[in-house]
């Protein structure tokens, strides 16, 4: 409950800065002829996941924003369902602003609320997200929790078109805490990576493209300790199948 | 009442008036069958395009449009020079028209020539909301011909205009399927060399732009007066008859590259002003210009009018015929053409990374008579274009630049002269710089890097000839148009320059045009692509003085400064 009403606060403060009325206002063509406010809702990752030790997890990875050129509100919405406990391994919800800070990188802001099986944790985010040169998108948050502990993610994904419609992407996300929070599984240091190859077709535009693929994902150091104290295992082949989609 | 008072004003400042006529027009939503897929969308009177209104010039029209649409509307007549409150730009003329209203537009036809029509609200254009406008001349056509057709161009989408917007705003790259692939790469490390191909994807990647960035919005079926490819319209003709064709481009987003295989094409009017007469195997037309070719046909056989789009991503046929169901060969496309290096110059100079490439020099030879402009001093600069033909308004270099299917004429902007200059030749009173701006990859479009929204508008005193400098830093092209009053394009002729109302700025040029401030009142300056126009490379144009204000002068020479 506690942490629905934080997120309303984020959202009704987002859409305060939203409505805003921009300067140079007194020309009336520049509502009638002018596109200004946009939104979308996309997946990048909606798929099902077999391990090689007989786990599977439901996996979606999706955002929506609403917002102009200057300044967009997004919500990020990040979970895996894991079918043999019946629970929520991940559940991530961010609401952050989004404003540019230069020709191909945003900045982003805001809040994140975790609710996994387990104990939950909320996070104010500080992040920057865009296109570096030679095409690859990166996106990287500071994570600080309510319990007072630093962590730093980092997701690149590069796009390789074998032809217009047939699309390879690879994709690398890690992430490291400056700190140990035990209780939901963090050691210090670098915790994880995940490396994944998808193969993907976009049968209705670009709002409905199917794919398989694999994903490689493992802990380190404390993390790994963690998990296999717990045991859970350090060391996962996925294979993947599954679907982008953006309305 | 208002309307009332001014048609009282006109009929009394028109006294030998002869011709009046008054029209309806409905704005409607309609069904648009394409041939590849059905959609919903806007017309008039029940149909996409709407219906071809023929003017007379010295008449005075008066328009009645009835909105049926659930949403605000608007027409505005492009090209034609009309008072102000009747140019039909909601926020700029007037507010618009309600749903269920009725407004009536009145003005005097001044001028001949081939126009349209279209919606300025929204994207009603996009969806459908566009018609052809033909104005026959008081006097003589300084031509002959035996039979005319308009021939009006669309890119029609399947996706609606305001979908479309959204889904280039996520992702600028939305629509376009034309880009580099690893077989390309493959292919062209066979001929080039591995090394060679990777520097060459590493420069643009560097860069973080594509070469295949030439249309934004592709997936469209290219319509002629309404019918797809496969619908094939026909316009018949009897053996030895000269064909006048109006052709019209009211494509959202596209330029279209038209030929008749075996037929030449003699353009003879270029925007609704009369050209001298050129032969052309091919021409491009750029987003809301018209030209209108006369072609002399003497075998009893059909032709194809093929018209593929600039980036080759589609296309329009029709057919020329003696009988009706009679074809010709449908063409394929050509290869999509590459944007060089040389069409990203006025990007990488805005970013200034390229210093052996100097603006000023740039400017300084556009600066000069066109015609004598020659481009042997840029050849310090290794565009990579080996043997492409020059033409002064593209860069040298450019992938862009068109050439004729057989090999022969193809039209340029410096072939069009003006057949009687409408304006007395005089020096400008001043030039405002209008740098053609943007940001690709969040698919922002502006004026000296300043969107509508944020922008002042561009103040001009009645009775001043200003001259107005484009410079794309763009990689794409950007079709301008100022409403209200006449482009006077510099080709380099003097008086002869053409008058146009919409000018093509290609990528990575310098393009000068001139206006007679002879129109009071405030206007419309925009791109014509319609989701750049959105997206505010537009501006608001103050004419301040008038006929009736104390404050006008002709002479406002030594009046320096840009956008104000």
């Amino acid at each position: 409950m506690n942490h629905l009403a934080v997120s309303m606060c984020g959202l009704s403060l987002a859409v305060a800065a939203l409505a805003t009325p921009a300067v140079a206002q007194e020309d009336p063509a520049k509502k009638t002829q002018t596109a200004r406010t946009f939104w979308g809702v996309s997946a990048e990752k909606f798929e099902y996941r077999y391990s090689d030790s007989d786990e599977e997890l439901a996996v979606i990875e999706g955002d929506a924003y609403y917002g102009t050129d200057e300044l967009k509100f997004r919500w990020l919405f990040e979970g895996e369902w894991e079918e043999a406990h019946n629970a929520w391994e991940t559940l991530e919800n961010q609401f952050v602003g989004q404003v540019p800070v230069d020709d191909f990188w945003d900045a982003k802001a805001g809040i994140r609320i975790d609710t996994p099986e387990g104990p939950d944790r909320v996070y104010s985010v500080l992040g920057l997200t865009g296109l570096a040169p030679y095409w690859f998108e990166v996106d990287t948050n500071l994570y600080v929790s309510d319990e007072g502990d630093a962590s730093v993610d980092f997701e690149a994904e590069y796009e390789l078109l074998i032809t217009n419609y047939w699309i390879a992407s690879a994709t690398f996300e890690s992430l490291v805490a400056f700190s140990e929070d035990q209780e939901i599984g963090v050691g210090k240091g670098l915790n994880s990576t995940e490396v994944g190859l998808r193969l993907s077709y976009d049968l209705i535009a670009r709002s409905f493209s199917p794919y398989v693929g694999m994903v490689y994902e493992r802990k380190y150091g404390d993390t790994a300790d963690l998990a296999w104290d717990s045991g859970g295992s350090t060391e996962d082949w996925f294979a993947v199948v599954g679907a982008r989609l953006s309305f | 009442m208002n309307k009332c008072i001014l048609a009282v004003v006109l009929a009394g400042l028109m006294p030998f008036q002869v011709f009046a006529s008054e029209y309806d027009i409905s704005v409607d939503r309609v069904q648009i069958d394409t041939g590849d897929f059905v959609k919903e969308g806007i017309g008039y009177n029940g149909a996409s395009p709407g219906p071809v209104l023929r003017f007379r010039e010295g008449e005075e029209v008066t328009i009645n449009v009835t909105n049926n649409l659930d949403e605000m509307t608007s027409i505005h007549w492009h090209g034609l020079i009309l008072p102000f409150e009747q140019d039909g730009v909601p926020g700029i003329s007037f507010p618009g028209i309600k749903p269920g209203e009725t407004f009536t537009y009145q003005f005097p036809i001044v001028q001949a020539g081939t126009y349209w029509f279209h919606s300025h609200s929204g994207f009603q254009e996009p969806n459908g909301a566009y018609g052809a406008i033909v104005i026959e001349p008081e006097g003589r056509e300084p031509y002959r011909y035996d039979r005319e057709y308009v021939v009006q161009l669309t890119d029609k989408h399947p996706h609606s205009g305001d979908r479309i917007m959204r889904n280039l705003k996520m992702s600028a790259d939305y629509y376009n399927r034309q880009q580099q692939t690893v077989g390309d790469f493959i292919d062209e490390s066979g001929e080039k060399g591995f090394m060679a191909t990777l520097r060459d994807r590493m420069m643009w990647g560097d860069m973080r732009m594509m070469k295949m960035d030439i249309e934004d919005v592709q997936g469209f079926t290219g319509l002629i007066n309404g019918k797809g490819p496969d619908q094939n319209w026909t316009g018949l003709f009897k053996p030895g008859e000269r064909v006048r064709l109006r052709f019209i481009n009211s494509s959202a987003m596209t330029y279209f590259d038209v030929r008749i295989p075996g037929l030449e094409m003699t353009v003879v009017q270029a925007d609704g002003n009369n050209v001298q007469p050129v032969n052309v195997d091919e021409f491009r037309i750029g987003v809301a210009e018209t030209y209108d070719v006369i072609v002399h046909i003497n075998d009893e056989k059909a032709y194809t009018i093929f018209a593929e789009s600039m980036g080759r991503s589609g296309f329009a046929r029709g057919t020329l015929a003696p009988e009706e169901g009679m074809t010709a060969e449908v063409p394929d496309r050509r290869d999509a053409p590459l944007l060089t290096m040389a069409d990203m110059a006025g990007h990488v100079m805005d970013h200034g990374d390229m210093d052996g490439m100097d603006h000023g020099e740039m400017t300084d030879m556009n600066h000069g008579d066109m015609k004598g402009m020659d481009h042997s001093d840029m050849e310090g600069m290794d565009h990579g274009g080996d043997s492409l033909p020059e033409d002064p308004f593209y860069a040298n270099g450019s992938g862009l630049i068109p050439t004729a299917a057989n090999g022969g004429k193809f039209l340029s902007y410096q072939d069009l002269k003006a057949q009687k200059p409408l304006y007395e030749d005089r020096e400008p009173t001043r030039e405002i710089e209008l740098r053609l701006t943007g940001n690709m990859e969040r698919y922002e479009w502006s004026i000296n890097g300043i969107k509508y929204e944020d922008a002042d508008p561009i103040v001009l005193q009645y009775g001043e000839r200003v001259r107005f400098k484009f410079v794309n830093e763009t990689m794409m092209t950007h079709p301008m148009h100022l409403h209200g009053m006449w482009s006077i394009l510099e080709v380099g002729e003097g008086k002869w320059n053409p008058l146009k109302h919409v000018v093509s700025v290609a990528p990575a040029t310098t393009v000068y045009m001139e206006t007679e401030v002879d129109a009071p009142g405030q206007w419309a300056f925009h791109c014509h692509l319609s989701y750049h126009a959105a997206s505010g490379m537009f501006r608001k144009i103050v004419v301040e003085g008038g006929p009736d204000s104390p404050v006008a002068d002709g002479k406002q020479s030594g009046n320096q400064g840009g956008e104000s």
